[in-house]
């Protein structure tokens, strides 16, 4: 199955794990800490996050921390600054447009 | 200068808002909204270009068009006209298709608002996607390439294009 950056963070749960462990490495269980969900569900989302790469984990003794993929980030970063970007030539396109227009009716 | 775009990408809601201001009144902006021929000047974002075949302006109508690359290759879209205040906003679902008309559902959703004051007129667009994949898609299909090229040159073939 395809997974991808835009479904990782298409749902708000796991929106809120990228938030949380951007400030810090976390284990399962204290990001669980933070939400009215089962340990399950929470384990569901960071599997989810890893197959995405979004996030990476790190043995440390007998804990797992996970941590945020900054440069994954980037990409959702860059596809929307395409996206703009598509827009803003289009728009000044039609900015061109107009103003030939206006000065024909002159 | 042209004015600047306001840009938002709102995830939980599936929703991308482009708002931008235009130096020109409501019913010129309207028409090069909805007339064919002022459209297809200036919708593909350069070095496309934006070909119609089918316009009915009208509820239930559809416009067909498609963006075409600089290598003559054509990327086909169906806009079906759910709803039309004149001069105030229009909406449509526009899908991706081929080019005998059989589109690709499901499509994404379009809400275009329009308000002038003093000579300037507001234009606030709304696209909802049921999936951001798709949403990804509408990038992937065909745009990359026309936005390799520098901003320089685009500005020079937009003056020429202003000077025919």
């Amino acid at each position: 199955m395809r997974r991808d950056i835009f479904q990782a963070i298409a749902d708000p749960t796991r929106r809120a794990i990228i938030t949380l462990i951007a400030l810090q490495a976390m284990t399962p269980n204290a990001i669980a800490d933070n939400f009215n969900t089962t340990r399950q569900s929470v384990s569901k989302h960071l599997r989810i996050l890893t197959e995405c790469q979004l996030v990476k984990q790190e043995q440390q003794g007998r804990e797992i921390y996970y941590s945020l993929e900054i440069d994954k980030m980037k990409e959702i970063d860059k596809w929307i600054e395409q996206f703009r970007r598509i827009w803003e030539t289009r728009f000044n396109q039609l900015d061109k447009v107009l103003s030939t227009i206006k000065n024909k009716k002159k | 200068m042209s004015n600047p775009l306001d840009f938002t990408i709102d995830k939980s809601t599936k929703t991308a808002l482009i708002n931008r201001e235009f130096d020109a009144d409501l019913s010129l902006v309207w028409d090069a909204f909805t007339k064919q021929e002022i459209l297809d000047q200036w919708w593909a974002p350069a070095p496309w270009s934006s070909k119609t075949k089918v316009m009915n302006f009208e509820v239930g109508g559809r416009r067909f068009y498609a963006m075409v690359s600089p290598e003559g290759q054509e990327h086909w879209s169906i806009q079906k006209y759910s709803s039309i205040s004149p001069k105030t906003n229009f909406k449509f679902l526009n899908a991706f298709a081929d080019e005998n008309e059989n589109p690709q559902l499901p499509g994404s959703e379009w809400d275009l608002t329009f308000s002038e004051q003093n000579g300037t007129t507001k234009v606030s667009v709304s696209i909802y996607n049921e999936s951001l994949e798709r949403m990804e898609k509408m990038i992937e299909m065909g745009f990359k390439e026309g936005f390799t090229m520098t901003m320089n040159s685009l500005e020079e073939l937009l003056a020429s294009l202003k000077n025919n």
